[in-house]
């Protein structure tokens, strides 16, 4: 039996712990800190906004301590013109060419403008970025983003921040058959339970954020998840009983005494 | 007194003296090192030409850092 992973490899390069956090939500540095370490994450998002003179602390100098690479995300983009501008920034800023790609289509439900997304997924990766599009639920959207050249991708479970769970696990399932490249579940996660059926079905990691940050008990949360993707992940390169409408005795019956 | 220019800085009009550079802007605004990046009128500016980018009247400057988020 082989109990060795394999590595999460996206775009060639093994990123580490399946679990991706976002920092979003996390009421103080500390607590991003906190949940970071309590994770074992390898990597995490950050948003590009206007400087102000009053923001407090660096979210860069928290996660280079933390040794973890640092994903930058388009979050708050509704066009893919704005899209591509802010990705351009987040490289000049952080020298990285990977992107989380978000183009929402409204501020009420945060779902991915599909027209949007893939028209700046196709001139991002003509750029030379390495594209990490947050996508629908949709097979077909997913197929269409990896033909544009993507890098991996990574469809909604609900709403971002919902924590409605995975909605539709059937997609998800239809998703991770067809993908060539590596499938991230990405929003909507609640609870633990949540991130475990996510890597049940197949996904090769998890991303989340305000599970964690905005949990009673943050650091307890990121543990929770971290435990939850990795056994997640080993139920399912295990592989699963498949489900019965009837019983079936886990005790022999021949040899039953006659009583 | 130095003659100055109108420019706006992440939306908001703002004098400085004629032949601001990028990087003397970005400094004054306590904004330095990893983290930060310039757009003017829509079009990043890489770090290393901050130091030889002359602002003109009217051009639309806008500074960004990275911050917590999803």
């Amino acid at each position: 039996m082989n109990t060795a992973d394999r590595p999460f490899l996206i775009a060639g390069v093994d990123v580490g712990s399946r679990l991706i956090l976002g920092t979003g939500g996390a009421p103080s540095m500390q607590v991003v800190e906190d949940v970071v370490k309590a994770s074992g994450t390898s990597m995490c998002t950050v948003a590009m906004r206007r400087a102000d003179a009053s923001t407090s602390g660096s979210i860069v100098d928290v996660l280079d301590r933390a040794g973890v690479r640092i994903l930058p995300n388009t979050a708050g983009c509704r066009t893919a013109r704005e899209a591509i501008q802010t990705a351009q920034l987040a490289r000049e800023a952080l020298e990285t060419d990977w992107v989380k790609l978000e183009v929402v289509a409204d501020e009420r439900t945060l779902l991915p403008d599909p027209i949007e997304l893939l028209d700046a997924a196709e001139r991002l990766v003509a750029q030379g970025f390495t594209v990490l599009p947050y996508t629908n639920d949709d097979p077909v959207l997913a197929r269409r983003l990896q033909q544009a050249g993507c890098a991996a991708v990574m469809p909604l479970g609900a709403p971002i921040g919902s924590g409605l769970g995975i909605r539709n696990p059937h997609n998800i399932e239809l998703i991770v058959a067809e993908a060539e490249v590596p499938v991230v579940l990405d929003a909507g996660i609640g609870t633990a339970s949540d991130a475990a059926l996510a890597m049940e079905l197949g996904c090769d990691a998890v991303l989340l954020a305000s599970a964690v940050t905005r949990a009673q008990e943050p650091e307890l949360m990121a543990r929770a998840m971290a435990a939850a993707v990795e056994a997640g992940r080993l139920a399912s390169r295990a592989g699963r009983i498949p489900r019965r409408p009837y019983a079936q005795a886990s005790s022999a019956l021949a040899g039953m005494a006659v009583l | 007194m130095t003659p100055t220019i109108g420019i706006k800085i992440n939306g908001v009009p703002r004098q400085v003296p004629v032949g601001t550079r990028l990087d003397t802007l970005v400094d004054t605004q306590g904004r330095t090192g990893r983290g930060f990046a310039v757009a003017v009128d829509g079009e990043v500016v890489p770090r290393a030409e901050w130091q030889i980018f002359s602002l003109d009247e009217g051009q639309v400057v806008e500074i960004l850092v990275a911050v917590q988020g999803g």
